[in-house]
């Protein structure tokens, strides 16, 4: 399996505020769909590994440590608004488990699970050029619907909002099961080696791929 | 592998005497949300101590003023949070000491009641002075510590 690996595009004045920031993105040729045996073991031998402690220190982690500061920096109480991987924790612990969605949802919570870097899948069909991070300007709204205030931190093709920063991804260009190619992307901020980015989307390459070549 | 790319620009509207005040208030509140961090997870399993901090609307670009909020507010919030762990600390220290003492003569310690939770760890045991055999135990002065473990089962 080949993936390659793009920096998404950044505004200046986000990169000048936060200079490590970016959207990290890669093509891949999967369809989604039912998670095989395999991915539902390895999400059921993944929550073996959370415990009540281990979530709890999670915080001081570096990785998911990183992602809280930014949070933090860019106006989100990341206690009440979780991080990713504290989101995917804190639902280990209410579940006993992690359930399976679906493959692609399934791939993102191992990758997020594994790595602590929040990965997000589009569909790259229904995209307007290359992704990149930006600041949303007045009267945008997410999938033409949902308004978004004026400087929100976004990821966006040169077209529209696909995605708000540590958060919700939009109808009109997510994942829908008459998917064909997808653009999985991850977000690096400052403190995140970009080697722990790359195996998160490499991760949920691999599980994705790996599932569509078993299906 | 990852391919370099450079970052295309697109407008830079920030006023450039901002920038140094921005760059340290923003380190200073990632420092203040490390220490956040550290005393939240030396509290732990400790309850009744706040840790958050209001968010600001975001994920957005934060005015100056709103910046220097935050990190006085975070800074805030670390003071308190010091100053309950340490009382917390305290009271369970003290606590400890109890346990001993009424181990080491529990009639001059007549029904006193130490839980886990006062001593700040997690589960259910408690220490408690009761007399041997009940009536006989309290008029012939038996008084011994009773040793309880294990949360009653969920209903």
């Amino acid at each position: 399996m080949e993936l390659d690996l793009t920096e998404g595009w950044i505004e200046a004045e986000l990169a000048e505020e936060f200079p490590h920031l970016c959207v990290v993105h890669a093509l891949l040729d999967a369809r989604p769909g039912r998670s095989p045996l395999e991915v539902r073991q390895r999400l059921r031998q993944l929550a073996n590994r959370y415990t009540g402690g281990r979530v709890i220190h999670m915080r001081q982690d570096a990785v998911p440590w990183a992602y809280r500061v930014f949070a933090r920096q860019v106006g989100i109480d990341p206690d009440t608004d979780r991080t990713p991987v504290e989101a995917i924790a804190l639902e280990r612990l209410r579940h006993g488990g992690f359930r399976s969605h679906n493959v692609v949802d399934d791939a993102l919570t191992i990758a997020i699970a594994e790595t602590g870097v929040p990965v997000f899948a589009l569909d790259a069909d229904r995209l307007h050029g290359e992704p990149g991070m930006r600041l949303s300007r007045p009267g945008e709204r997410l999938a033409g619907v949902r308004p978004l205030p004026a400087r929100q931190i976004v990821v966006a093709d040169d077209a529209r909002p696909l995605a708000i920063v540590l958060g919700e991804v939009s109808h009109d260009a997510g994942v829908t099961p008459e998917t064909e190619r997808m653009l999985v992307c991850a977000l690096r901020v400052k403190g995140v080696p970009p080697i722990a980015v790359e195996e998160a989307l490499w991760t949920a390459a691999e599980v994705m791929v790996g599932a569509d070549r078993s299906g | 592998m990852l391919q370099e790319q450079q970052p295309r620009l697109i407008a830079a509207p920030t006023l450039p005497d901002e920038r140094a005040a921005r760059r340290t208030l923003l380190d200073q509140v990632a420092r203040l949300e490390e220490d956040l961090a550290q005393l939240f997870c030396s509290t732990w399993p400790r309850k009744g101590i706040t840790f958050s901090v209001a968010g600001r609307g975001g994920p957005r670009l934060l005015s100056l003023g709103e910046l220097e909020d935050l990190r006085d507010e975070l800074a805030t919030r670390v003071q308190h949070a010091r100053r309950s762990l340490s009382d917390r600390t305290y009271s369970e220290e003290q606590h400890r000491r109890l346990i001993e003492d009424m181990m080491l003569d529990p009639a001059a310690h007549k029904w006193r009641l130490v839980s886990n939770e006062d001593i700040g760890e997690p589960g259910c045991k408690h220490w408690h002075v009761r007399p041997r055999w009940s009536f006989i135990g309290m008029l012939m002065g038996w008084w011994r510590v009773v040793i309880s473990s294990g949360c009653p089962l969920s209903t």
